[in-house]
């Protein structure tokens, strides 16, 4: 198979808004991230809040330039956000995110929104758009006589159809989903995963699938990657990732996934704080919290290396041998 | 009689009915879990009951604690409810403290106002609970702002702030909604750990029904502003007997299965506005006849324990199909 | 801190420069003090003599850095009319004005915030509404035109108060309340959206659950958080209050600073009105500091994060 996306060294940092008071922080949201997506794949990225996932994804899809690090796509560099050709680009590769109501034009009718690729994209015009539009709609389950509709009269999971719908309209190769169901409720929630699961088979989309609902990632996802703060700490099948996770980040992650009809017993409660990336710890960056930590992983920085058909960065892992990722 | 019992329980928004008679009860120190999507009811039922919701909200039924009616009582009377008897924890808890007061000082205001605890007296006492809660280094971060603190340790704030007024129920808003996984996990351990500490009873409003089980003894679903099963949690998860309750564990992944397609409710919740004449679930069920589509359900006690508000109910042989199919 | 009060100051400093360099080349530029001051009939040897006076006959930039020298020396020039200091007829001018804006501003707090607040919190209500119709008759009708009326009715047609002029405390009292009359409006109106805002917020929610009384939810809770806003709107009326007196003292004949500034512009005495604006626009940039520093007070998020 080859690689759609090759990714190496990717590194981002911001500035802090700085405070009216005191000095600008710099954080490094993503601090190092090699990864490799091959066409027809769906990589899970899971992680908490500030783990750096969605600036990961960002850069994947060339809307943020890396401040480190190069994205590879078919072999090519990105190009520059805003560049001709970057413009030529966006046609292959979307995005959708965790709130359809934001991503939405709330004075645009439905088919109006899912026919603004096309023109945008000058894909199709007149009756072939309205043809086009119409088979999208009917693609993401939403019916005929909803496409003169506004988004406020939508329900939270029809929204989230449309935007998948108008996100597919330039027949995308790509696709990078952003919390696409963290706001739907359960019994929707699922509707949208077989939804985004059907057409990835059918079209055979690469997806790169970001949550932290771990159960919809591991239904839904061939690989995934644990992040924590920047950095990927661990990275496998999803099948292996879930039944024997290795990274005690990754463990405590998967065991703290309440399961219904169960109680708290035989969880890993991890102590502390969620990771801020604006006062990373030395080492280890998961080592304050980690109940295996030693002195050697507040001094030494973890490289990804193989355990057991998984890459994992972790010291405590016994002496495996580094491989390039 | 049971600590709090609530009856018949309607609530209007502008005429708009959004909960149709909700009974209820809870005992002392019973952990119950109310699951549901949302707009549903199940925060409604909490914030009608302790007088919370704005003034254009009608209310009408009955919720009694300990006896004393508190819907249309007076406002005096609630206020000596709310926090002494009944705490409150919600969904978003840095926007759930005052951004412009000191934590400290916003815990102390229930040891003020319910125990009469001033100055130096109370703020040792502010200091416990923070400690009982788990903020670390609590002596040096009492004075500190809401923003100066995480998701998660906002919410330890707002539980120890809700055990500030020693109260007999703690209602918990989506606790752990808005919070990291692993933080989740922390707060669930928490509230699990001081109920059996101080005897609290609870009440867990989710729609995680994994964070239910894991603190209820028992739960009670709702859809479209009525509950339609209620049951001790092990039944509830074994025997699901409402269609409803059924697809609905049913739509959630499971961490532990392979990748089988998930199996969704079709359709969308009802619009309050429009809801269906019979039973509100009857347009997204397999099972329903066309009395459901005429009458409504009542929730009845079933032989076999727990109660279900369905005229054709999830039969535990049908249930047991249902689960050898999953693998499949 | 002492960054932050540094960079503030250059600011302000900057600020100041930028209004008197604006102000000196505008005046420049917009006619001859010379004709103004001798008249249209003035021989040309008179003109000439007071050019070559004032030192108009220079190139523009020469006189803006002589100028710029003598303000550093705090010499703020002489008036061009009868050769007195200009700082000192700014000087006598302040206390009149201050009479008057002084007094309408702190009617426009103590009855916009107090009427706004009120309304807010009594919704839908008789008072909300008549809060919401005051303050849009407050805020719609220009304080010229206002002023006017207020002379015609309570002057012209009742004569219950002096139209004009400074010589009792009766004199004062239209011209305040064709000051403050706006105001009140806008701070009503402005000050009952941010407590509604702010009860919508769910702090207070929070503060009701735990069994605060309402009056204290209100006080501890709804107040402070309201105020941040309102102060911000202080600010821009703290700037306005000169616009304002121009005005109102030149419809009650009223002799503070805003009138000077309308006679000293239509005589072109530069000095004077050079020296007007950068006593004015310090006073700006004073009430702008105060407002910022008043912010880090009232709301710790936009204080220093202390390193932890």
């Amino acid at each position: 198979m080859s690689p759609l996306l090759d990714v190496r060294g990717l590194v981002q940092r911001y500035a802090t808004a700085k405070p009216l008071f005191g000095k600008a922080n710099d954080i490094r949201a993503v601090d190092g991230i090699d990864l490799t997506l091959h066409e027809g794949e769906i990589l899970g990225i899971v992680g908490e809040s500030g783990s750096g996932k969605s600036t990961l994804g960002r850069m994947l899809l060339g809307l943020e330039r890396p401040w480190q690090g190069e994205v590879r796509y078919r072999g090519q560099p990105m190009p520059a956000p805003g560049s001709a050709d970057w413009r030529k680009l966006r046609a292959d590769m979307q995005l959708v995110y965790q709130d359809p109501l934001a991503a939405l034009d709330r004075r645009m009718t439905i088919s109006r929104q899912i026919s603004e690729p096309l023109e945008i994209h000058g894909l199709a015009k007149g009756e072939d758009a309205r043809d086009r539009v119409a088979a999208l709609m009917a693609r993401v389950g939403l019916r005929a006589d909803q496409a003169d509709r506004y988004p406020h009269e939508l329900s939270g999971g029809q929204r989230q159809r449309v935007v998948i719908a108008r996100a597919l309209a330039s027949r995308p190769r790509f696709l990078v989903c952003d919390e696409p169901v963290s706001a739907l409720d359960v019994s929707i929630q699922a509707q949208v995963v077989n939804l985004l699961r059907e057409l990835q088979e059918r079209e055979r989309l690469t997806m790169v699938f970001i949550s932290h609902d771990l159960k919809v990632v591991r239904n839904i996802c061939d690989r995934v990657a644990v992040m924590y703060l920047g950095r990927v700490v661990e990275i496998a099948s999803s099948d292996r990732i879930f039944s024997d996770p290795r990274h005690p980040y990754t463990r405590a992650l998967v065991s703290s996934v309440p399961k219904p009809g169960q109680g708290l017993d035989g969880r890993i409660i991890l102590k502390g704080e969620p990771p801020n990336p604006a006062s990373r710890p030395s080492g280890c960056a998961f080592h304050p919290r980690c109940r295996h930590s030693d002195a050697g992983c507040a001094a030494t920085r973890p490289e990804l290396a193989e355990h057991d058909g998984r890459l994992a960065a972790c010291l405590k892992l016994g002496h495996a041998r580094p491989v390039a990722a | 009689m049971s600590f709090v019992s609530i009856r018949d329980l309607t609530v209007a928004f502008d005429g708009v009915p959004v909960l149709h008679g909700i009974d209820l009860d809870i005992d002392r120190g019973e952990a119950i879990g109310l699951v549901g999507e949302s707009g549903c009811g199940k925060s409604v039922t909490w914030l009608a009951a302790l007088g919370l919701l704005p003034g254009k909200a009608r209310v009408q039924g009955s919720v009694r604690l300990d006896g004393q009616e508190l819907i249309g009582a007076p406002r005096t009377t609630l206020e000596g409810v709310r926090g002494a008897r009944i705490a409150m924890i919600f969904q978003d808890p840095s926007s759930s403290l005052n951004p412009v007061q000191r934590v400290g000082r916003q815990i102390g205001e229930g040891l003020r106002l319910h125990r009469g605890l001033r100055g130096a007296q109370a703020r040792t006492e502010v200091l416990r609970l923070m400690d009982m809660v788990g903020i670390p280094d609590a002596k040096r971060r009492i004075d500190l702002y809401p923003h100066e603190f995480s998701g998660g340790q906002c919410q330890r704030i707002m539980i120890a702030m809700a055990l500030a007024g020693q109260p007999d129920l703690l209602i918990a808003d989506e606790p752990t909604t808005a919070l990291d996984a692993t933080i989740q996990a922390q707060i669930l351990d928490l509230l699990a750990g001081l109920r059996r500490q101080t005897g609290m009873a609870m009440v867990f409003i989710s729609h995680d029904l994994g964070a239910v089980s894991a603190v209820c003894d028992r739960a009670a679903v709702m859809y479209a502003g009525r509950i339609v099963e209620a049951n001790d949690i092990d039944s509830l998860f074994a025997a699901p007997a409402h269609p409803y309750t059924h697809g609905l564990f049913r739509a959630i992944p499971d961490l532990e299965a392979g990748r089988a397609r998930l199996r969704p409710i079709e359709g969308t919740v009802p619009d309050p506005r429009a809801l269906p004449a019979g039973c509100a679930f009857a347009p997204r069920c397999d099972a329903a006849s066309s009395l459901c589509n005429s009458y409504a359900p009542d929730l009845k006690d079933q032989r076999s324990g727990g109660a279900v508000a369905c005229f054709h109910p999830v039969q535990s042989s049908l249930r047991h199909m249902t689960q050898q199919e999953v693998p499949a | 801190m002492i960054r932050f009060i540094l960079a503030k100051l250059a600011r302000a400093f900057l600020t100041i420069l930028l209004v008197v360099t604006f102000a000196f080349v505008v005046l420049r530029l917009s006619g001859d003090p010379a004709q103004v001051l001798l008249g249209p009939d003035a021989p040309q040897d008179a003109v000439d003599a007071f050019r070559a006076r004032w030192g108009l006959d220079d190139p523009l930039w020469q006189q803006y850095l002589a100028y710029l020298r003598q303000i550093l020396s705090f010499d703020f020039g002489v008036s061009m009319r009868d050769q007195s200091p200009a700082i000192d007829l700014v000087l006598q001018r302040i206390p009149a004005t201050l009479a008057l804006t002084v007094p309408a501003l702190i009617l426009k707090l103590a009855i916009g915030i107090p009427a706004g607040v009120y309304a807010a919190l009594h919704r839908q209500s008789v008072a909300d509404r008549g809060v919401i119709m005051m303050s849009i008759f407050g805020f719609t009708i220009p304080s010229f035109v206002l002023g006017l009326v207020l002379v015609l009715v309570f002057a012209v047609r009742l004569d219950w108060l002096p139209s004009g002029g400074q010589s009792s405390w009766r004199h004062a009292i239209l011209p305040i309340a064709t000051l403050s009359i706006g105001g009140i409006g806008i701070l009503a109106r402005f000050s009952r959206s941010a407590m509604i805002e702010v009860l919508g917020q769910p702090y207070i929610r929070t503060a009701m659950a735990k069994g605060l009384p309402w009056r204290e939810v209100v006080w501890r809770h709804a107040l402070p958080n309201a105020a941040v806003p309102i102060v911000t709107l202080i600010g821009f009326m703290l700037g306005a209050l000169i616009a304002g007196a121009v005005v109102v003292e030149s419809i009650f004949s009223w002799p503070g600073i805003g009138r000077l500034i309308v006679v000293s512009v239509a005589n072109r005495d530069l000095a004077v009105v050079q020296c007007l604006l950068l006593v004015i626009a310090a006073s700006m940039v004073v009430a702008n500091l105060l407002v910022d520093f008043s912010y880090g007070l009232l709301d710790p998020r936009l204080r220093a994060k202390p390193a932890h």
